[in-house]
């Protein structure tokens, strides 16, 4: 990691908005488990890349893509091949 | 068109002719260089570089940087276009063009993959790579290739929306079957032209 990537990249708080448009649900205290290593964050504290095309969160520890999303239109595309779980806690809505 | 009374003060930005047909729909023109990055920013030494071909061919090739930087190169002036909206007009590369890296080759495949540093990919039919019309490039305007920006080296597709043209690419993977890329899985278009528009998935 460099200065100019911490100078251009925002934490997973900034996606907040784009996944609550997916899920519905407050995203960012969302608990995840990184695919790559394991590592375990809320949504919030993951790296969010990617800011116009889509919200690209990595893994602070390995840079693993633990949540992809992008809007296209009318559109949302979610991948969450990076991410080996989501923690949702308290009451469904 | 009759203008009639109106005066020019009142049609808005001038329109620069010379520039009349290369700006895509939904583009507007930008002096800037916008950066744009899926994930942090590798900084692979030059002595640990280098660049493959790999997959349907007869042999798998591998350039180390030196020897990369000994193949023949062009220097390119193209107007480039991002997904995003900017256009940036008469950029300046140099690089190799894939054809030399091609030549001699002998494939099957009709589409290709290029991967990254960094885990990035994207796909591309290989005529769209072929016959001048794709680089490894390795300067810009004038200088080494920055970090930021794909250095040491980044595809560079013109004809196609910009996220095509790989930054930080190691090599390209030969495919008879496509692969859709990073934000070809994403909902962004397979193919990209940027002056059918095609940005999505549908379009």
């Amino acid at each position: 990691m460099t200065k100019d990537d911490a100078d251009r990249r925002l934490d997973g708080n900034a996606a907040g908005g784009l996944l609550a448009e997916v899920f519905r649900v407050e995203m960012t205290t969302v608990e995840t488990a990184c695919a790559g290593c394991g590592a375990r964050a809320p949504v919030g504290e993951l790296l969010r890349y990617g800011h116009e095309m889509g919200a690209i969160l990595r893994c602070a520890t390995c840079d693993t893509a633990v949540i992809r999303v992008a809007r296209t239109r009318d559109r949302h595309w979610l991948d969450l091949r990076g991410a080996r779980v989501l923690r949702l806690d308290g009451t469904p809505l | 068109m009759s203008e009639g009374f109106v005066s020019r003060a009142f049609r808005g930005r001038r329109r620069n002719p010379e520039l009349e047909g290369r700006l895509p729909p939904g583009q507007y023109a930008t002096p800037d260089f916008p950066v744009l990055s899926a994930g942090p920013t590798p900084r692979t030494p030059l002595d640990r570089w280098d660049f493959s071909l790999m997959g349907e061919v007869d042999g798998a090739r591998r350039w180390s940087w030196q020897e990369f930087g000994a193949l023949p190169s062009e220097t390119v002036t193209r107007d480039i276009h991002c997904v995003t909206k900017w256009s940036k007009f008469d950029t300046t590369w140099r690089g190799v063009s894939v054809d030399t890296l091609l030549a001699g080759v002998e494939t099957a495949a009709d589409h290709v993959v290029a991967f990254c540093d960094g885990g990035y990919t994207t796909n591309l039919p290989l005529e769209d790579v072929t016959d001048g019309k794709a680089w490894i490039a390795y300067e810009y305007e004038g200088e080494a290739l920055a970090p930021e920006h794909g250095g040491p080296a980044r595809l560079l597709v013109p004809h196609l929306y910009f996220w095509k043209s790989a930054k930080w690419v190691r090599g390209l993977e030969l495919v008879s079957e496509d692969r859709p890329g990073f934000w070809e899985t994403l909902g962004y278009h397979n193919y990209g032209d940027p002056f059918q528009e095609q940005r999505y998935q549908g379009d």
